[in-house]
């Protein structure tokens, strides 16, 4: 997949270099900025109440 | 065993001759990149595994860590915009060393979910400013960054016990630091009237199930007339197993009109 990803670029490898490290900067951007917000909400969250049960 | 001249051969000619593959008996073309399969499907799977594994640690430490970071940076704001809101109208004045003489009044009672009151510890750095809402519901409050009033408590001003409760990681980490309280640090809750001081007295570790901390007198060495606020929070750290609580005495308070309490003046940005 990556290999493929790898020989799929143009360029010699700084310029593949420099476009996968762009892809990944964006791709964590899209992650962080709304990916792990919406996911969050499925995680058990810890309770920090206390109560009768 | 010396060899003699003529036999002692190169590196270079040994590599050669082993290219050559004459004597290895192996009849296959030696493999060229080209004509392996591009993509495997066994490989594809590893990669989208490993690609799943990374993201994963990326979600914990963004939840953990990172978003605690820029949720406290945002709720900073927030507060310095709620505090300036509250003090518009009032004359500014300079910051106030001494708390009122006068009984502080007793603050107005939220509906649910409704942010009422701000804490500020400045044990927990000068940029601690985190909202307080009413109620202690996990999705309506205490993951939207609030800490939570227990309902069944009383309100600040009021003989008896002013009871809240946060998470210690994620959603803004409100209570990260409870554990590092020392006795004698102030805790202030900021309503529209002004501030209310409380003295940290004493950590306390209970069972999930330990509601006597929410007593009006949480601690039964402590006065019966007086006010207490409490702290709640999970224990250890990325567990629920245990309940760390904070105990805190009310010992002052100082009106809006009188400015802002000299050790946060710098936090709330008011005056």
């Amino acid at each position: 997949m990556y290999g493929a990803l790898w020989r799929v670029l143009p360029g010699p490898w700084w310029v593949r270099v420099l476009i996968l490290v762009v892809l990944a900067i964006l791709a964590v951007t899209a992650l962080v900025l709304w990916v792990f917000p919406w996911f969050d909400q499925f995680v058990a969250p810890t309770d920090s109440t206390v109560d009768g049960g | 065993m010396t060899l003699g001249h003529g036999e002692v051969m190169t590196r270079r000619e040994a590599r050669a001759a082993q290219t050559s593959g004459a004597p290895t008996g192996d009849s296959t073309p030696p493999r060229s990149p080209r004509e392996r399969p591009r993509v495997s499907p066994i490989g594809v799977l590893g990669e989208l595994f490993i690609t799943a594994g990374v993201v994963v640690l990326l979600f914990i430490g963004w939840q953990q860590w990172f978003n605690d970071l820029v949720v406290g940076q945002q709720l900073h704001q927030e507060g310095i915009a709620q505090s300036q809101q509250w003090s518009a109208g009032t004359p500014d004045v300079a910051p106030a060393v001494e708390p009122s003489p006068d009984p502080p009044p007793v603050a107005a009672r939220a509906g649910l979910t409704e942010r009422f009151a701000w804490l500020i510890v400045p044990r927990f750095g000068d940029d601690y400013f985190r909202p307080i809402a009413e109620g202690t519901s996990t999705t309506t409050v205490l993951n939207r960054n609030n800490l939570g009033h227990y309902p069944d408590t009383t309100m600040p001003g009021e003989e008896g016990n002013f009871a809240i409760a946060a998470h210690r990681k994620a959603y803004g980490g409100n209570l990260e630091h409870i554990g590092e309280l020392r006795a004698g640090d102030h805790i202030y809750v900021e309503t529209p009237a002004g501030w209310y001081r409380y003295s940290f007295r004493n950590l306390e570790y209970v069972q999930p199930s330990g509601v006597g901390v929410l007593n009006a007198v949480p601690q039964t060495q402590l006065a019966a007339d007086a006010q207490y606020i409490t702290l709640t929070s999970c224990n250890p750290f990325f567990s629920t197993a245990e309940r760390i609580i904070a105990y805190g005495v009310f010992d002052g308070w100082f009106p809006r009109e009188g400015g802002a309490p000299d050790e946060i003046a710098d936090t709330v940005r008011v005056g």
